[in-house]
């Protein structure tokens, strides 16, 4: 997938393409949690709502929600976290995507912000 | 938030401040697995300033600490070291101490966060003829660990440690001031505790770091120093044992000496006559997740039955690792509990021992 990727305020980052928008979380958050040694991940066909926690990412000392950014429903995981969740140190934005979740309609991104507004709001965290 | 005489120097070295016990430290410098290895691998340093130091001296030095401490210290000898815990009248533990024999009295180190409440216990059941300090706020420790530990310690203070057996100390001057040396840790690495006057924290942990650099010593922050001990399967206070938890429940019987006289004596003796209701038992994950503080411990039949005090994800073994109160029926190595781990129930096995070989 290619295209710009949108923050949320709780530090995911979303990929949209058509009504499918991947979903995974930001250098600066993958930083903070430190060497990720376990990835909880929901099962192809879960339905997520926007805000809920739907998967689970564990650091040796913490264990930290992933929140849905969008309404829908999982259509694709990121099966190789399950053996190497140092992916998502390692490359947070590519290879340690976590899910795709696809949605009804276009995909609400309004109140998502882009690089540089995030990049401001990273100042103010 | 108090501070120690090393925060600028966490600060400088990109540690993560967290609060603890009232006092700002660091949790992690260039990451917790990283330093959790350096220490099972060559040698780390700890800002352990934090703990507590409180003095007992005078002509009933002995019976106060005998009455508070479920372990016999009349036997100590000036330079020897002993792990106990005071115990309450129910004998639950009111924290988890060493106890120094110096030449003047005890010096009793105790967790940070309990210092104020030892102190208060302590000066509210101090025998005849003692007096107690509290000298926390002037001493700092530095904690060497790590299978390099001995000659760097060696290098900055020009001792040999050879002579130094565990739990036991030396009291070698620095620059011409006492300090207090003794061959203790909690990693489950030999290493060494530098007890030593505020004034001297910025140079001695500048020293460290810079014979260290050989070694490849690191410093390391407090989220190493937790999986460290939780592999070592040493008990943390808060976590693994409380005031509503004994020290035979602990497993930690064998400081328990019921032949003298100390708070909580009737009521650990009568516990051991009647049976352990619960012990604390070290477990690994057979199925995958990690098992945190508060998790509940359930049978195979899925009765819940415990609760888990302390886990991670080992770093050294790579694998999760766990600790928590069962059902002393339940508590034998080889026997296999399940962890509830948010929605979904995980299997594990108890084991004998520490985790590691």
């Amino acid at each position: 997938m290619s295209g710009k990727l949108l923050y949320t305020k709780e530090h995911e980052w979303v990929l949209v393409k058509d009504n499918i928008v991947r979903v995974g979380i930001s250098d600066y958050a993958q930083n903070e949690l430190g060497d990720i040694v376990f990835v909880d991940l929901p099962s192809v066909g879960d339905t997520v709502e926007e805000g809920e926690g739907f998967a689970v990412l564990e650091s040796v000392k913490a264990v930290s929600d992933v929140y849905a950014p969008v309404s829908g429903r999982v259509v694709a995981v990121n099966e190789e976290l399950e053996d190497s969740p140092e992916l998502i140190n390692e490359s947070p934005l590519d290879k340690g995507w976590i899910v795709e979740i696809e949605v009804d309609g276009p995909a609400q991104t309004g109140d998502l912000m882009n690089e540089q507004e995030y990049a401001e709001y990273l100042k103010g965290v | 938030m108090k501070q120690t005489p090393l925060t600028a120097k966490h600060r400088a070295l990109g540690g993560r401040m967290i609060e603890y016990a009232g006092f700002e430290m660091p949790v992690q410098y260039t990451g917790l697995v990283d330093e959790h290895l350096t220490v099972r691998s060559k040698v780390g340093i700890f800002d352990l300033t934090h703990m507590g130091e409180l003095e007992l001296t005078g002509p009933g030095a002995l019976a106060t600490v005998n009455f508070l401490g479920c372990n016999d210290a009349s036997q100590l000898q000036v330079g020897e070291i002993q792990y106990t815990c005071l115990t309450n009248e129910r004998g639950g533990i009111i924290d988890d101490i060493l106890v120094y024999r110096t030449e003047q009295g005890f010096l009793l180190v105790v967790n940070a966060a309990n210092t104020a409440k030892d102190r208060a216990w302590i000066e509210q059941h101090l025998q005849p003829e003692t007096e107690l300090v509290d000298r926390s706020g002037e001493l700092s420790l530095i904690a060497i660990q790590g299978p390099k530990s001995a000659p760097l310690v060696e290098e900055v203070l020009g001792l040999s440690t050879e002579g130094l057996k565990n739990y036991t100390f030396v009291e070698p001057t620095y620059k011409g001031v006492k300090v207090l040396l003794s061959r203790t840790g909690y990693t489950g690495e030999d290493g060494f505790e530098l007890y030593f006057p505020n004034a001297f924290a910025e140079e001695l942990w500048d020293a460290f770091l810079a014979h260290g650099e050989k070694y490849g010593v690191k410093p390391i922050g407090l989220g190493a120093r937790d999986t460290l001990r939780l592999e070592a399967r040493m008990p943390l206070y808060g976590n693994d044992i409380d005031e509503e938890t004994t020290p035979l429940e602990a497993g930690l019987g064998r400081f328990v000496k019921l032949h003298k006289d100390f708070i909580g004596r009737d009521a650990l003796q009568q516990q051991k006559e009647a049976g352990l209701q619960r012990k604390l038992v070290a477990f690994t994950m057979i199925d995958k997740g990690i098992p945190r503080q508060g998790y509940p411990v359930l049978t195979l039949e899925g009765e819940e039955v415990g609760v888990v005090t302390s886990g991670t994800h080992s770093p050294s073994l790579d694998h999760p690792i766990g600790m928590g109160y069962v059902p002393a029926d339940l508590a034998k190595p080889e026997n296999e509990i399940q962890v509830q781990i948010r929605k979904k129930l995980a299997r594990a096995r108890i084991i004998k021992g520490r985790f590691l070989a």
